[in-house]
């Protein structure tokens, strides 16, 4: 650990509610701006105030942006967690505390250097009123970690004139704080620390978001006009997004009326009857949620799998079963999407892997639910839905069109005879769709009951085996539409690893480590459901595939021995499944001890 | 049960309306449902009050969730689109659809069970939107595909095909919708297409969910003695408090009222409604004392019928999200889309 310049990482524990996400947002926005790529993690409770919250900070002039388990400096501001918080420093580390108050003897590690910054004294000579000195305190340490790790002022100064250039009071308490935090360390501590940071040009492509705002931008760009949701942790900054993006794009410039509609439903169960209500009218219209809201409208999404409604669902994925750990992330619902509802039914899934998927994955998820016809959900999880990530700029191609699928409009079905709703007309299992309120000849029954390729109700066994089998042939066909794999090989690889969303980046770093320690493997990511034939050759060409992810039975494993009919013998099993985000440790340690190398 | 095509067949002597349509125009396919079901009464009044209103069956979209009731738009209007969704559902796939165009006219219908208890809270909440919508509720007290259990709307005290007694208390789907705020509430007979006709014409007219409950006996396992759905419980039973009179926008008001006893309502798109109250006291614009007079009835053991309730300036759905006047469906993609350069420029705050 000799030159740490722009490769360490560093936790900030606090209490939410007290101010410190304004604080740790700042600091990375900071270093971004310093050019430095840089990854944040916040690991924050189910509650609105009192309870412990963590920000991890990770800079990786390397360009690694999973999350890490070893930190070089804790920031540890909440004594409920000192002991705990202490623990995760690495040995020959660091750790800021707030000296007001002395720490406990039983609390000191010899091998871990502690810097005392009596913070609250500090804030509470120089501010007035319990909630001010309390706020300002959080943000003063973000003053003395500028100090200790070299964070550019002019940057900080430039940030806190941003955001606050409206509010004159408060830019001047937060550029006081900062100062406070700032002079206080330089004044008593050899700064900067070793770990430290200087200024690089490795971000000036990129952009810092969240894959709920960017999934959001994408229903935008892909011109949903209808949105329906129940609020639920951690989807509902999707359609907060969503909202305030509207607000800023959707409204018509003279009348001052709304492009869009947001409904806030009663419950899940509703909310996807409004997105199949306002699909089957002829709208694009989707609604977010996270694993409870799936459970809910599993029966909805059989109903429009089987009537043929197009449907787009975001599954912002977190703990389960049950409500589970509502602010903690996990890839638990991959089978369940794959298969959800009662009867035989088979949905479009797509596997974003960080904020840019998300957004180009949002449009292709409309696209590709109106062309077949069938619900299409788009898994990501807590961390690439409400982390704010790096990532290369989000570009838009102005030549794009909605693929609207097979509609037939009021000329189209002047010139039909008969039309016929579930008919297959070109062979690919696709039928043609007509809207309401278009054309007489258009009408039809949508109907979850049996029914037969004219769209009547049917009891007949041939009737109603001919339209089931129709649609398992057509989604079948959507493995070559849906995003292909990510595959990168590495010369000399007889093993594969496999993974899926936010598992990218930690196997991404642990291939490097892997290949350092002479063990090669190739790599792949699948990103859509049903699997490409890639997938399956992916695994046959391998003679051990290690599938990552962040379930407790995994799921993707089971999917893709059932899909691919690739053996359970081929297919070993490294799963995470703890709640935070993945690192490279994980995979490494877990993949070790199936080659024979101690974990 | 199979899908039988119903012959169409045009006699001379039916009389077309505006469209030059006749009312075999609106009818549907061949109804499965039990020979004397009160809700084919139901869709012959339907089939007569879209007739007469001279709408074009295609601009329809004909709603329903699970249940006998639910079949029913298969009977009405085959040439508008329907949709038979899930048990107790009707109401979202309605809000989602009227969202998406606010130009269709829906009607959707339900019964006691997919209503009152398993879409108990749907109905509530689309209410509470005022969906534009007619939404009936066929309520015969008794689940009839599966033979003859209790539903939430069966009256304390009576009794089922087999005896059973009721000892749970109704859930009243007119005082329900009043409670809410609806902006519609009526309630009939489906013995009684002279009231039935009117209420469902001016539902369809109105600005906003239009709530119209119709009694509607099930032959088969709830017209027994015991009953209080029953045909000859509710006729006995049933007093209208007030008589709707429904005029199209482009009718003669021919019809003539004693002075004073009548009250003329403007509908959102131009026809009248006149009100002539038949219980006197009773105020179908005053929803408290509406309230309190049909809560009377009931603890005498009344069914107050007519059109109950009406206000015709609340805002519908889309009003309310301040939506704009076209269908969402209709807007072209470069009114929604804002390009490659916002974009870019949007980034800048993500920095």
């Amino acid at each position: 650990m000799n030159d740490r310049t722009n490769e360490f990482a560093f936790k900030i524990a606090t209490a939410n509610g007290t101010g410190s996400a304004s604080a740790n947002g700042l600091i990375m926005q900071a270093i971004f701006r310093m050019g430095v790529p840089v990854t944040g993690k916040n690991l924050f409770p189910s509650n609105i105030q009192g309870l412990p919250t963590w920000y991890e900070i990770r800079v990786s002039g390397k360009g690694y942006k999973a999350r890490t388990p070893v930190f070089d400096l804790m920031v540890a501001l909440n004594s409920a967690t000192y002991e705990k918080d202490i623990q995760e420093v690495r040995s020959g580390g660091w750790l800021m505390y707030d000296s007001t108050w002395p720490m406990d003897d039983k609390l000191i590690r010899d091998d871990v250097t502690y810097i005392g910054v009596p913070f609250a004294e500090l804030c509470n000579k120089a501010f007035g009123g319990v909630r001010e000195r309390i706020l300002m305190k959080n943000i003063a340490y973000a003053g003395a970690l500028a100090a200790l790790l070299n964070i550019d002022r002019d940057v900080i100064a430039e940030l806190t004139q941003e955001k606050f250039s409206k509010k004159p009071a408060l830019l001047e308490s937060n550029q006081k704080a900062i100062n406070l935090g700032f002079e206080y360390v330089k004044a008593n501590f050899d700064v900067p620390l070793p770990i430290h940071l200087q200024k690089m040009d490795e971000t000036k492509d990129c952009i810092l978001i969240g894959g709920n705002a960017s999934a959001a931008l994408g229903c935008l760009y892909a011109g949903a006009t209808v949105g329906a949701w129940y609020p639920i942790t951690p989807a509902t900054s999707l359609m907060e997004s969503f909202k305030g993006f509207c607000q800023r794009y959707r409204v018509d410039p003279e009348t001052k009326k709304n492009r869009f509609a947001i409904l806030q439903a009663e419950d899940e169960l509703s909310a996807i009857g409004m997105v199949i209500g306002a699909s089957w009218a002829g709208a694009r219209a989707f609604t977010p949620t996270s694993g409870p809201g799936i459970s809910l409208m599993s029966e909805f999404l059989g109903l429009a799998y089987y009537a043929e409604v197009p449907a787009v669902v975001f599954d912002v994925q977190r703990t389960g079963p049950s409500t589970g750990m509502p602010t903690r992330t996990q890839q638990c619902d991959i089978l369940i999407c794959a298969h959800a509802s009662h009867g035989d039914t088979k949905h479009i899934c797509l596997y974003p892997a960080d904020p840019k998927e998300a957004f180009e994955m949002a449009v292709a998820a409309f696209d590709l639910a109106e062309r077949y016809q069938t619900p299409v959900l788009v898994l990501s999880d807590l961390d690439i839905g409400m982390n704010d990530w790096m990532v290369p700029k989000l570009t838009w191609d102005d030549s794009y069109r909605p693929d609207r699928g097979k509609v037939l409009g009021a000329k189209e079905l002047d010139n039909i005879k008969t039309y016929g709703r579930y008919l297959d007309p070109d062979g690919d299992g696709i039928p043609q769709r007509t809207l309401p309120g278009v054309h007489p000849k258009g009408a039809y029954f949508t109907r979850g009951s049996g029914h037969n390729k004219m769209g009547a109700y049917t009891e007949d066994a041939d009737e109603y085996q001919e339209v089931v089998d129709r649609i398992a042939r057509k989604v079948q066909g959507a493995k070559n539409a849906v995003p292909a794999p990510f595959i990168k090989r590495t010369k000399g690889a007889t093993m594969g690893i496999v993974s899926i969303g936010g598992c990218h980046e930690a196997c991404l770093e642990a291939l490097d480590e892997l290949k350092a320690e002479g063990l090669p493997f190739d790599y792949m990511r699948v990103r859509g459901f049903p699997f490409s034939d890639e997938v399956k050759e992916f695994l046959e060409e391998h003679e051990m595939n290690f599938v990552v992810e962040q379930n407790r039975d995994g799921q993707l494993r089971s999917l893709l021995a059932l899909e691919t009919e690739v053996p359970l013998t081929k297919l070993g099993s490294v799963r995470y499944y703890a709640g935070f985000p993945m690192s490279a440790h994980h995979v490494v340690s877990g993949i070790r001890p199936h080659i024979g190398v101690p974990a | 049960m199979s899908y039988l095509a119903k012959p169409k067949v045009h006699h001379p002597s039916l009389k077309p309306n505006a469209l030059g349509l006749t009312r075999r125009d609106y009818e549907g396919a061949l109804s499965t449902l039990c020979a004397g079901c009160g809700h084919d009464s139901i869709t012959a009044a339907i089939i007569h009050a879209f007739w007469e209103l001279d709408i074009e069956p295609y601009k329809v979209a004909k709603l329903s969730g699970i249940g006998c009731s639910s079949k029913t738009p298969a009977y009405f209007l085959r040439e508008a689109h329907g949709f038979n969704s899930v048990h107790g559902r009707m109401p979202s796939i309605a809000t989602g659809a009227g969202a998406a165009n606010r130009e269709l006219i829906m009607i959707g219908v339900s019964g006691d069970g997919d209503s009152l208890s398993i879409g108990l809270g749907q109905l509530c909440h689309a209410i509470r939107r005022n969906v534009n919508l007619l939404y009936i509720l066929e309520n015969n007290g008794v689940y009839g595909l599966t033979k003859g259990q209790f539903s939430a709307s069966a009256d304390f005290g009576s009794t089922s095909k087999k005896g059973e007694v009721n000892e749970m208390t109704p859930i009243d789907g007119v005082t329900l919708a009043l409670n809410l705020g609806a902006t519609f509430v009526a309630r009939s007979f489906s013995g009684d297409k002279e009231q039935l006709i009117p209420i469902l014409q001016a539902g369809l007219q109105h600005n906003g969910f239009a709530f119209v409950e119709v009694i509607s006996p099930c032959v088969t396992f709830n017209d027994h003695e015991g009953s209080t759905k029953s045909y000859s419980y509710t006729r006995e039973h049933m007093i209208e408090v007030v008589e709707a009179d429904f005029v199209p926008i482009r009718s003669e008001i021919t019809t003539q009222y004693e002075p004073g006893s009548v009250k003329r309502v403007q509908m959102h798109d131009g026809g009248m409604v006149n009100l002539r109250k038949v219980a006197e006291d009773y105020d179908p614009t005053d929803r408290d004392k509406a309230y309190a007079y049909i809560r009377n009835c009931q603890s005498e053991g009344e069914v107050a019928t007519g059109l109950l309730y009406i206000d015709e300036n609340g805002k519908d759905m889309v009003e309310q999200n301040d939506v704009v006047d076209a269908a969402l469906t209709n807007l072209p993609y470069s009114d929604l889309c804002p390009g490659s350069e916002a974009l870019a420029k949007l980034q800048l705050r993500f920095r």
